[in-house]
């Protein structure tokens, strides 16, 4: 057999937060106690009519805008009709004939290679609400009915899970940066279609498409396309390629399989019309550029930018860029001057390791970029140690007070020379057993030495200027 | 004493059956000036809706603990009127003359309705009409067919029956209809009675049940063209509920009415009109047509203009078809929430889709399912291009010559049907090819949102028939402002219908 090549799309949903539902003034917010964020619309009473939220219009037009996609000239919804026990109207508010956007291409680094993402189309359309089913009965919420959900179908360009992976992953970061939703795959919010085929290497036929659907993690994305590409690939060796058909499947996260649903002869008609309710809306260029001017810089960007014209490390920009937040409080760091390399290095120790042990955000960090650059400021100036720093770090945001309210006397850094030669010479005075021992080898008593500076100190005598002197001592 | 004070009594109960069958503004004064009170004019409403619903049928709901209001400076204020039961009212069972709600008991009250409320009128029924407004007859409700108040053998026509039925018996100085493709206009001729449909958006749809939403209008049946201008003055408004809504606080209906329309230009359709059209015609068609033609003398009387326009009658033939595709694929799409699992009788199957299928199965009347059928069919996909989109095609160059004329004319002049209420056993109301343009062109006014409003137009073999007025969308004050002065020739304005007042 040849080589086969997978090719695979993805139909990605993603829950946009708003303060009111896209269609309904119910709240959209989760919650554990089912039907509690509810408007008489979620439920279809008879008589209720869709209202569009325009903040939810305006971050598809975001989003639409940052895939560089083509926006429509106006925004038109339309009916997706069927019968199911989550979807009270009977129908779907979706957009089928004019989406929000069409034909957009980004760029997207798998394992440190770029490759370029095509995106078919993205559209603004209703969540549906969201089942329990229990032994002999199912129960339904209705909390999820009408939250606005953000679909993105891209074009069949990726060849293997890592893509698939690593695209949805930025897709995350991209609805994050864009402040549209929390993309939070443990709360549902980012669900996919799978669709996935096989084919010779040489052959222009992508091959028959297998759709899995409704598969809720990036973990379940990998599972299921792996899976996928090994069950149609050992078919095709078998000789049994037509017993893979057109149909719809679901990622059974148990057995780490897929398994089938239905096929493509039960496939829905959703006899979609445009939705009469909402009339159609003109998109204005005027609008169309204000939303532009308000989208941020996005990860891709800024990362590229790190290592490229700040001398960071993949590793360390990476860091950086994973939160919008933290990439926007180094950014204002870099604004305030502050050397690139220190500012990621406080950043990524201190300041990330300080966050995640006291389960805080950076924006309600008391240390602000400001604060961070006085800090480093004296360290650079070694009028504090960098053991000091990191004391002081932690008692500023503790005591909420300014740097120099610990910078006294009392613990500034040693660095008098004088000073200091006199209290190595005191300590190696009274010592000569270990300096003998240290002239015969035993090189590790040079810390025992430094340690002793350090207590004798109190830890403010500045480690580069005691070593040196004791480098100096010791050798004569 | 006592004898005394039963005179007084039955005077009172002689006079007092007229007084529901005086106009709003009448009420309004005699309410003032405390000569009736509004606790009166309920009790008798609900006396006469009794009486009514034992004779026609018209109601599905009777409010029997209906209370009076305050008389403020609010025209309705303290004064009856009944409501087409597929509007949705709090705590009062809601319809939509349908077993597939026929317990259903709304927790929140439609827009117009609750603006009556607000300016203090008060519901005392609600009344029957063809399951969800998906018929023409007045006979498909789930509570039975309603009987034409004039003649009992005969249909009101639908789907705003009840609510045509019970205003024509002056229960009461109007009530709420709904229009989809003639629901209010027809009956209302049927009934001899006024109809009114305002521009599409004008009324707020909030709360009334969807049949076809881009057709649907919310309107009203009253005894005068004075009296639907004073109650939609009320209820129109735009709601943040409606996106199909808009702003007409610039607008003031009963303002309008000047009764001079000298130099308004009016045309009617040659080939609707023409008498050689219809080499089958019986007597009563053309008396009818006879009729009509009389009427636009009455205009040209006032000083307006009245002239003859032919139009291309492959279009008008086109508009029953048009009207059947659109309203039932909307239509199917609309009730798809009435499955019986949130409300309606819940069906007792095992899986839930049985469960949908078995409320709907026994739910619904064979005429809807027909319907639901055929909007289905047109809207597969493969049949979307050639009929639903195709419709909606035709539907544009509808709307598109009438907005041409409306360039050159005020307003289109039309009569209703093509006589008088049809004997009950006559139509079975099945959608049928051959129903002709003289009985379908009313939808023109639903295709392009037109305002249009029929008023009485004399009688045709002793029963009631009917005149329409449709004009250009946001041209209500004109439309409205025609049929006025036109009323005002005519001997018929607030007629109460003969065998209910024997």
């Amino acid at each position: 057999m040849k080589k086969q090549v997978a090719t695979i799309g993805l139909e990605m949903h993603c829950e946009f937060k708003s303060n009111s539902k896209v269609f309904s003034p119910a709240k959209n917010a989760y919650s554990e106690i089912p039907n509690s964020n509810i408007a008489p619309l979620d439920m279809a009473f008879p008589g209720t009519l869709p209202v569009v939220n325009k903040k939810c219009v305006e971050d598809a037009l975001k989003v639409s805008i940052a895939l560089h996609c083509t926006q429509p000239e106006y925004m038109v919804f339309d009916r997706k009709n069927y019968y199911y026990p989550d979807l009270p109207k009977g129908y779907q508010i979706t957009q089928m004939a004019s989406p929000v956007g069409v034909n957009g291409k980004i760029d997207i680094e798998v394992d440190g290679k770029i490759i370029p993402v095509y995106i078919h189309d993205v559209h603004l359309e209703e969540d549906s609400a969201s089942l329990d089913h229990f032994f002999d009965t199912s129960n339904i919420d209705y909390n999820r009915s009408e939250v606005p959900l953000f679909e993105l179908v891209t074009e069949p360009c990726f060849h293997s899970a890592e893509e698939a992976g690593a695209f949805i992953e930025h897709m995350i970061r991209v609805y994050r940066y864009l402040g549209v939703s929390d993309a939070d795959t443990k709360r549902g919010q980012i669900r996919c279609d799978v669709n996935v085929s096989i084919a010779d290497e040489d052959s222009l036929d992508l091959g028959t498409k297998v759709e899995t659907k409704n598969v809720n993690s990036i973990g379940g994305v990998i599972g299921t396309i792996n899976y996928e590409i090994a069950r149609q690939t050992k078919l095709k060796e078998e000789g049994r390629y037509s017993e893979i058909v057109q149909e719809t499947r679901r990622w059974d996260e148990e057995s780490g399989t897929t398994k089938r649903m239905r096929g493509k002869v039960d496939a829905i008609d959703y006899k979609y019309f445009i939705e009469p309710n909402i009339p159609k809306y003109k998109i204005s260029a005027e609008w169309l550029k204000e939303i532009k001017e308000g989208i941020p810089r996005l990860h891709f960007e800024r990362k590229q930018d790190y290592i490229n014209n700040y001398g960071l490390s993949s590793y360390d920009a990476e860091v950086l860029v994973k939160d919008r937040e933290i990439s926007d409080y180094f950014e204002e760091c870099l604004s305030l001057g502050i050397d690139a390399k220190s500012a990621a290095n406080w950043i990524s120790t201190q300041i990330l390791g300080f966050l995640n042990k006291n389960n805080l955000n950076i924006k309600d960090l008391y240390l602000t970029p400001m604060r961070l650059k006085d800090l480093i400021s004296e360290l650079d100036k070694k009028t504090i140690s960098s053991k000091q720093a990191k004391e002081i770090f932690e008692k500023v945001i503790k005591e909420k007070k300014e740097i120099k309210d610990f910078i006294s006397k009392e613990n500034t850094q040693m660095s008098d020379k004088a000073e200091l030669t006199k209290i190595i010479e005191e300590i190696l005075a009274s010592n000569q057993s270990q300096i003998e021992e240290y002239k015969k080898g035993r090189t590790n008593i040079f810390d025992y030495f430094v340690g002793q500076v350090m207590k004798n100190t109190r830890g403010k005598a500045n480690p580069v200027l005691t070593k040196e002197i004791l480098n100096e001592k010791l050798k004569g | 004493m006592l004898v005394k004070q039963m005179e007084e009594k039955s005077k009172f109960q002689r006079w007092w059956i007229s007084v529901l069958e005086k106009s709003i503004s009448e009420l309004h004064e005699l309410l003032k000036a405390g000569k009736v009170t509004s606790r009166e004019l309920v009790e008798e409403s609900l006396k006469k809706s009794h009486e009514i619903e034992k004779k026609y049928n018209a109601f599905v709901t009777i409010c029997d603990e209906a209370k009076e209001m305050e008389v403020t400076n609010s025209l309705v204020s303290g004064i009856p009127f009944g409501v087409k039961d597929n509007y949705s009212t709090k705590d009062v069972l809601s319809t939509g003359s349908s077993n597939t709600l026929k317990n259903y008991v709304p927790f929140y009250t439609a827009t117009v309705v609750e603006k009556l409320f607000d300016a203090g009128a008060i519901m005392t029924n609600k009344t029957a009409l063809d399951e969800f407004g998906m018929g023409g007859t007045g006979m498909t409700c789930h509570t039975g067919a309603v009987l034409n108040p004039w003649d009992k053998t005969r249909m009101c026509a639908g789907s705003s029956a009840g609510s045509a039925c019970a205003v024509a018996s002056g229960v009461y100085p109007f009530a709420l209809g709904s229009d989809t493709g003639d629901s209010i206009r027809k009956p209302a001729a049927f009934c001899g009675i006024v109809g009114y449909k305002p521009t599409y958006g004008m009324l707020s749809r909030y709360g009334l049940f969807p049949f076809a939403s881009s057709l649907d209008h919310c309107g009203v049946l009253t005894r005068r063209v004075e009296d639907a201008a004073i109650v939609c003055d009320i209820m129109k408004g735009i709601d943040e509920h409606d996106m199909t809504s808009w702003d007409s606080s610039n607008m003031h209906l009963q303002e309008a009415l000047t009764g001079n329309i000298k130099g308004k230009k009016l045309f009617y359709i040659k080939e609707i009109c023409d008498i050689n059209n219809y080499p089958k015609a019986n007597a009563e068609l053309k008396e009818h047509l006879n009729n009509f033609f009389k009427t636009l003398d009455l205009l040209k009387e006032e000083g307006a203009i009245v002239e003859e326009v032919s139009i291309d009658q492959k279009l008008l033939n086109a508009i029953a078809s048009v009207y059947v595709v659109i309203s039932c694929a909307e239509a199917t799409s609309n009730m798809s929430n009435l499955t019986g699992i949130i409300f309606g009788p819940r069906s007792e199957a095992k899986d839930v889709f049985e469960m949908m299928k078995e409320h709907r199965t026994l739910g619904f009347s064979p005429l809807i399912k027909r319907r639901f059928v055929i909007g289905s069919y047109v809207l597969q996909k493969e049949n979307q291009e050639r009929y639903f989109k195709n419709a909606q095609r035709v539907r544009r160059l509808i709307v598109d010559k009438m907005k041409e004329l409306f360039k050159d004319y005020d307003a289109l002049i039309l009569p209703v049907s093509s006589g008088p209420a049809k004997k009950l056993d006559e139509d079975k109301d099945v959608i049928d090819a051959s129903t002709n343009v003289l009985e379908e062109h009313l939808q023109i006014g639903n295709f392009g949102g037109f305002p249009s409003i029929t008023i009485p137009n004399g009688f045709v073999s002793g029963l009631p028939v009917g005149i329409n007025i449709t004009g250009n969308c946001y041209d209500d004050e004109n439309i409205l402002n025609i049929a006025y002065t036109l009323e005002a020739k005519m001997p018929y304005k607030g007629q109460i219908a003969k065998e209910a007042s024997r």
